[in-house]
Formats: C-alpha cells, structure tokens, sequence
C-alpha cells in the first residue's frame, strides 16, 4: 500500500536542498570574479614584466585556491540531492534539466580541473603566456560552469522549449536552443555572475583595506584595490542593468514572485515602488488589512520598472489569487490572454489535467485508443494548470512574502552601496589619499561581510519567491520529493550542517591565516 | 547527423558513452588507492607529502569524471537517477560525503590553522579512499544483482502520493552491503584502486624506500584483487540474469544471462579478456622489470581498468538485458530502452559528446607540460605551492 507524503519530508528535503546552497553560494561568487582577477592581474604581470604583480598574482591565487576547493565539495552534493531527494522531479523533468548539468560537466569542470592545476604547478614549469592562459580558461570554465547550472535553474522559473509525453509521464525537449536562450536564463545568468564578480572586487578591497589598516603591504593593497575598484564598479553597474532586466522578466513569467517581492497585496495601475517599509505582522490574504505598517513609495516605479509603462497594471498577492485581470504581457504568458483566472479555477484544470492523466495511461493499457486519444484531448488543454491540481487550497501558491519582501530590498539596497563604495574609493584612490582614510578602510572592510549578505538575500527571493514550485505552475514542491523517511533527511541535514559548519570554520582559519602571513618573498618593492 | 539515428542506437550510444566514463572513473580511482597508501608507503612527513603532492595534482580530475559521470547517466537515462538515487538514498548520501571530506582535505592538509589538524585531512583521504571505492563498487554492482524497488508512472496522477519509484526495505540501498556479490565487487574495486594507486606512484615518484615499499604493496593487494575479482566474474557468468524481451519490453529472468551476453557479444568479450590481460601484465611488469620499464605499469593495468569496467557495464546493458534489475518487481526493471531521454535530448547530447575528444586532447596537453619530471624531495624543497 502507497502512503500519502508526509508533509514533513518536502519541508526537510526543502531544508537540505537550501542548506547545501547556501553553503555552496558562499563560496562560488568568490570563485567566479576572483578567478578573473587573479587572471586580469597576471596579465599586467605579463605585460609589464614587474615581479611585484607576480607576487600579488599568487597572493590572491592562493586565496581563490582555498576557496575553490569547499566550492567544488559543496556543488557535487548540489547535483546528487535532484537525485537524492527530489527523484520525482528527476524524472519528470529529467530529459531536459539533465542535459545542462552534463554538458556541465564536459565543457566547464574538465576545462576548471585541468587548468587550475597548470596555474597553481605550472609557474616553474610551462611558459609565461602558456601560465597566463590557463590561469583565463580556469575563470572561463568556472563561469561556464555557472552559465549551465544557471539555464537549469531558470528553466524550472520558466520552463520553455518543451512538450509533456503522456506515455512516459514526462516532459521533453522540444527545443534546446529555447532552453538555452530564454530571456530569464540570460539575465539570470548575467545577473548571477556580476554578483560574483562585485563579490570578488569587495572581497579584495576588504583584505586590502586589512592591510593598510595594519600599515603592511601598502603598495600590494593599494594596487589590488586599484584594479578591484574598476572591476567592481564596471561589474556592479552591471549588475544593477541585470537585475533590472530579471525583475521584467519576472513580471512577465512569475507575477506572484514580483507582488512578493513588493509586498503587494492589492495592486493598480501606476503602481508605486516601495522604497522602505515594513510589512504588516500576521497579514494574511483577504483579511483587509494594510500590507504595510509604514512605507515610502516612489510613484509609479513599479510600473515602469516591471513593465516598462508608467500606466501598467501591477496585479498584487490577491489580485493573482482571485484572477479576472487582464494581464499587461501577451507575448510571453500566451496561456491566458484575455482574464487571468482565479487559483482556485487553476486547481480544478489541474486536477482535471492530471486525473485525465491517469485515465489515458489505464485506457492506454486496456488498449483503448478511443479513451486514451480524448483523455489526451482533456490533459492538452488543461496542461498548462497540471501543477496546481497537487495544491490543496488556493493560499498554497502564495510564497512567504515578508522574507521576499525584504531578502529584495537587502539585495538592492545593498547593491546600490555597492556602487557608491566603488566610485569613494576610486576617488580617494585618484587623489592618493586612500591611506590616510582610516574610515574608509574600516567601511571596505566591513563591507566584504555585507556582499555574501546581498547574494544570499539575491538568491533567497529567486527561491523562496518561486514557491510552491519546482518547476512553475507544472510541478509543486511536494509532487517533486522522493519516497523517503523523513527521519533519514532529518539526519543527513544535520549530518551536512555539522560537515559544511566544520569546513567552513576550517576554510575560514586558514585564510585569515593566509591573509596574516601576507604574500611571500618579503615587502613591497 | 545524429537526427538520422534511431533512438535505439542513440541510446546505445549513450550507454556506451556512460560506461565508457564510468570505466575512467574506475581508473582514476588509483588516487583514492593511492590514498590508502600513504600511511603505508609514507613512513616520514618528508615521504608522505610526496605522496600526497603527487595525488594532490590528480584528484580534481577523478572528482571531475566522477561529477560528469552523473551529469550524463542522468541526462542520458534520468529514471536510474531518479530511481537509483532517489531509493537507495543511504549507499548515495555515504558516497558522496567520502568525497566531500576528499576535496577539501588536500588543500586544507598542510595549511597553517586548518582548525581539524593534519591527521584529521589524512584520515579524510583514508576513509574516502577505502570507503569510496567499496561502496561504488558494491552500487555498481547492483547493475547484475538487482534491488528492490518499483517503478509505476500511472502514480503522478495520485494526487496525494505522485512519486513514481518506491525503495522497498527501510534501508535505502545499504542492503546492498548484505550481498556476498555486491561486497565481493567492492572490495575487488577498493584492491584494484590500490593496484592502481601502487603503479602510478612507481610512475611518478622518484625516492627509492617509496618505490621499494610500493613493489611489496603491489604484490599484497594483487592476491585479494585476483580472488575477489575471479569470484564475482565466476559468480556472474554462472548467475541468472535479467532478460528483456526486445518485442513487448517484458522482462524475465535467464540463466547464464551474463555469459550468453558474453558470446552474444564478441567484441565485448575480446574487450573484456583483453582488459583483464593487461591489468595482469601492469602488476607483473614492476614485479618482474627493474628500471625505467618497471614504472610503466600504470599504462597497463590502467587501459586494462577501462576496457574491462567498460565491457561490464556493456554486458550489464546490450544485448537485452535489464541493467538496473529489480528483484521487487522484475518488470520495473530499468533498461536502456525504458530508462532514457528522448530522442530529441539524446541527438543534442550527442552533439555535445563531439567535444570529448577535445577535451582529451587539451588534458593531455596540460598534464604532459607540468609532469615532465618525477617527483622527488627536492622539487618538495623547492616548489612554492606544495599540498
């Protein structure tokens, strides 16, 4: 006898998925950007020929090298636990998000595995220009390696490119470059890696605002900041461009995301954007009260910035529940063109879709093509639902939006910052004074906390925000688990809690110890 | 060019592309073997950090096929993935935390402040060796001997329950453990590693006690490989095995199932002697030779590795044959037919396989230019980033 799903194995495989990535998020932006730089200071060496840049090369290669390293024991849990733990996922979206994880694999992790070791052994060994390329295709294939894992991710925000086969309870590939080129998976992935790269440039200016602070390595720090502040700044204006191309798309492809996102409870035309605010405690949909206990609202904003139109209609939380608006976008959500329907509605096509499932597959087996060809009929025209029919009540598609709500503004706001730190310091640097502001080596060095602190919060409302789904609107969390106890999830979280806490503590010590010893061969010259 | 081919041979395509990874991956396990080692070939620190630089320059590569390896199985046949690792959860979760503590332990080992202590890094490589290679190969070997689960695709349509593939038995894949079979492949796995890990130092290391302790480590772990392997092909050859009827998809149970594959197959077969040859004569050579010839064992017994562990999972997927049988319910079993990818993803996959030559070629590249030279405790002394 098959026994219905405890509820408790989707919120603890949720916990183990969110666990390892965090963990993994912590290490990879710094991998993503410091392997540019690394290779972007090389290349002055190489140019210029001076053997201080080589000197401040491998200091901050043998930073990237600790880093790399709990980045790549994190990731292999990462695509083991689709298996592990969401085994019905696996298979029900299997023959497309696979694809992006092998190809992973042959074009970025051999290219990343095989030249970092030439950029940490090769020094002595292989040519100058032979070094300095590897030390290129090394933050190549790392950023490949993010562009695949981040076209899965953003197929499962808006899957493109496919069709579902009744006959193998899956859904297919009907076209790969869809997949790949979707505008979510463009500006996710651009959005993605300039968070990295802001990460790395940050991470940089706080390890050498230490040293200046400490009155060491000033000429090494004050080179590195040089180069990381114009990084930086060219990548966070990016940056900035990016996640104003994601919040369109998002407006386009997940509506309840971006309504999470504001805080929206009842929306408008012309909508203003909430610059500051606090959401109301214990609001609930449909209770009538104010979303917010206080706000400062920009005009209008939301409009513009979503849909690029000062008069668009931003539909809010309930508005989306209860449908009946005329949705602003007609290109990209062609399913309901005129009035959206309410969830509940959404819930009755899916249970239709899905039960019209069951009936093809059992008139399919009776060898009843009859049956099968109209339960087929059925299951086409209500596909585009089939994930709500899991949904017990209309409230199960609304994510936690307070934690939405403020994960955004911790990213954005923090994002921002990010760019006015860059020109400060670009500017104290122009007028050689970057060594007398004590201040302000203070303020870069405590920023490198705040960066990890915005790309977890970037990734928070990416993940959070898209709840109940795995796979939008086809495929709800708890549809997607595998048939396990939830007594051996419970387990293995804490099994990996304990293992990535002790690693990370590890990593930690060793490169504020590394830090500490500085780089080799002496002082500045 | 793909487009045109049928999804059967696509499909074959793909198996072979998946074993033929997965036999590399079986390979490169002498950097686990080799991981076992160090407390026995490495009697001094001086010893054993160039044991480990000597590892620690392979590793990634190993880890890398071994992420590849499930990238394509499940991009190739995504309901083993979802069957296999979703319901035998504990044999997965086990494997992959000995290799969590492996990709950190090499550039954490001898770092000032590394919060474990050294001895915790060198037991992590320990554990990840031993450990790792049992348990993959006891997995693998669940390929011939069935597990217990079922498969039934009408559940999606089960609002309260839609997942498709159950484990039957609480122990989620350690059962695996119970079986004679499956144990005895692992430990023939875990003493091949070291086979392996014994040649590749003799090919790379240049300080005499090594090579002298590894030509007696050779010797020690060849007797335990050759009677655990020889038992389980025995075994294998003589079981019966899970036949699939190429008309309707049903599957039956066929004495000497493996050995009719075997002449099924001739080409497997001369695959298979032809591997198990060379594995011989990579642990003679050393034995046997002295000198520069002696360190050429690797290259034996490695090819040797690759095309016997690729004509295993041949033998365990081609010629109808169910190659992730259940014993539960023998028609859930997994074939390559009912297990894989369209035929869309298939031919765009297989576009995609037209860069591992490449891929190849440029690994080559690299790693000839920075492995010219044996390592010795001088490079050691001298070498700026040393593990």
């Amino acid at each position: 006898m098959i026994l219905n799903i405890d509820p408790g194995i989707v919120d603890w495989s949720r916990a183990q998925f969110a666990l390892t990535a965090i963990y993994h998020w912590l290490f990879v932006p710094l991998t993503l950007g410091l392997s540019f730089l690394v290779a972007i200071m090389e290349t002055i060496y190489v140019k210029t020929g001076d053997p201080e840049w080589k000197r401040i090369t491998k200091f901050w290669m043998t930073l990237f090298g600790i880093n790399f390293a709990i980045g790549i024991a994190t990731g292999i849990i990462l695509e083991f636990e689709f298996g592990t733990n969401w085994s019905n996922y696996s298979w029900f979206v299997g023959d497309i998000f696979g694809a992006p994880l092998a190809i992973e694999g042959i074009m970025a992790f051999f290219l990343e595995s095989t030249f970092i070791a030439v950029m940490f052994f090769g020094w002595n060994k292989v040519s100058k220009k032979f070094h300095l390329a590897s030390s290129w295709l090394t933050a190549i294939g790392a950023n490949i390696s993010a562009l695949w894992i981040l076209v899965a991710n953003s197929w499962m925000q808006y899957p493109v490119g496919m069709k579902f086969n009744p006959e193998t309870a899956r859904n297919e590939m009907q076209n790969f470059w869809n997949v790949l080129f979707s505008p979510v998976a463009v500006h996710k992935f651009l959005h993605t890696i300039s968070a990295g790269y802001v990460t790395a440039a940050i991470f940089i200016l706080g390890i050498s605002a230490w040293f200046l602070l400490k009155k060491r390595e000033t000429g090494m720090a004050r080179k590195s900041i040089l180069v990381a502040a114009i990084f930086g700044l060219i990548t966070s204006i990016f940056l900035a461009i990016t996640g104003d191309g994601s919040a369109y798309t998002i407006a386009q492809t997940q509506p309840m995301k971006l309504a999470a996102m504001e805080g929206l409870y009842k929306g408008q035309k012309a909508n203003g954007l909430v610059l500051f605010g606090i959401p109301q405690l214990g609001k609930k949909v449909g209770d009538g009260k104010n979303n917010f206990a206080f706000k400062v609202e920009i005009p209008g904003l939301l409009s513009i910035l979503g849909y690029h139109n000062m008069d668009a209609y931003v539909p809010g939380v309930e508005d989306i529940l209860n449908g009946g608006y005329k949705p602003e976008f007609q290109n990209i959500t062609p399913v309901e063109k005129e009035t959206t329907l309410p969830v509940s509605e959404k819930i009755e096509r899916g249970k239709l879709a899905i039960t019209a499932f069951g009936y093809f597959k059992k008139a399919k087996k009776a060898g009843d093509e009859v049956s099968a060809a109209k339960a087929d009929s059925t299951l086409k025209a209500n596909f585009a639902y089939f994930g709500y029919g899991y949904l017990k009540s209309p409230g199960e598609a609304v994510p936690n939006v307070a934690l939405t709500f403020y994960s955004f503004r911790t990213m954005v706001i923090f994002g921002f910052y990010f760019i006015l730190l860059f020109i400060i310091v670009l500017y104290f640097h122009s007028k050689n004074q970057l060594q007398d502001k004590r201040w302000l080596q203070y303020v870069m060095l405590w920023t490198i906390p705040l960066v990890y602190l915005a790309g977890q919060a970037g990734w928070v409302v990416a993940e959070i925000g898209r709840q109940p789904w795995v796979i939008q609107d086809l495929l709800p969390t708890r549809a997607a688990v595998s048939m396990i106890e939830t007594t051996s999830v419970q387990i293995t979280f804490w099994l990996f809690a304990v293992l990535f806490t002790a690693l990370l503590i590890a990593e930690l010590m060793i490169m504020t110890r590394q830090i500490k010893l500085g780089p080799k061969d002496g002082g500045t010259k | 060019m793909f487009e045109s081919l049928s999804l059967i041979t696509l499909q074959e395509y793909w198996w072979m592309i998946v074993s033929l990874l997965g036999a590399i991956l079986v390979f490169l396990m002498f950097v686990q073997g080799g991981q076992t080692l160090l407390f026995q070939l490495g009697k001094t620190e001086a010893e054993k950090k160039v044991l480990v630089n000597s590892l620690g320059r392979k590793w990634e590569f190993t880890f890398t096929t071994l992420v590849t390896f499930g990238g394509a199985f499940f991009a190739s046949f995504p309901l083993f993935y979802s069957t296999s690792f979703g319901g035998a959860y504990w044999v997965w979760i086990a494997i992959l935390f000995c290799f969590i503590i492996q990709a950190v332990s090499y550039e954490f080992r001898s770092k000032p402040h590394n919060f474990l202590g050294q001895r915790t890094y060198e037991i992590f490589l320990f554990i990840n060796g031993a450990l790792g290679t049992i348990l993959i190969g006891a997995a693998v070997s669940t390929f011939f001997t069935g597990s217990q689960f079922s498969i039934s695709k009408e559940q999606l349509a089960n609002l309260g329950n839609p997942v498709i593939s159950q484990w039957q038995g609480p122990a989620h894949g350690l059962e695996a453990v119970l079986n004679w079979h499956n144990v005895a492949l692992g430990l023939a796995v875990f003493f091949l590693a070291r086979i392996l890990g014994t040649l590749y130092f003799m090919n790379t290391v240049d300080v005499r006690m090594i090579l002298e302790r590894a030509k007696k480590q050779l010797l020690v772990n060849a007797v335990p490989f050759l009677v655990f392997f020889l038992a389980y092909v025995i075994a294998l050859i003589l079981s019966r095995g899970f036949a699939v009827d190429p008309v309707n998809g049903i599957v039956s149970m066929e004495d000497f199932k493996y050995l009719h594959n075997l002449f099924a197959l001739p080409l497997v077969l001369i695959l298979f002697l032809t591997g198990v040859v060379l594995v011989l004569w990579g642990i003679i050579i050393p034995l046997w030779k002295s000198g520069k010839s002696a360190s050429k064992g690797i290259w034996f017994a490695g090819t040797g590795t690759i095309l016997t562990v690729f004509s295993l999972f041949l033998l365990a997927g081609f010629n109808n044959t169910a190659y992730y049988p259940s014993t539960y319910d023998l028609q859930s079993s997994l074939t390559i037919m009912n297990s894989s990818s369209s035929h869309y993803t298939l031919t765009a996959m297989s576009y995609v396989s037209l860069l591992v030559p490449f891929v190849l070629a440029y690994i080559w590249y690299a790693w000839r230019s920075i492995n010219k030279k044996k390592i010795d405790f001088e490079e050691m002394d001298t070498e700026e980033h040393t593990y």
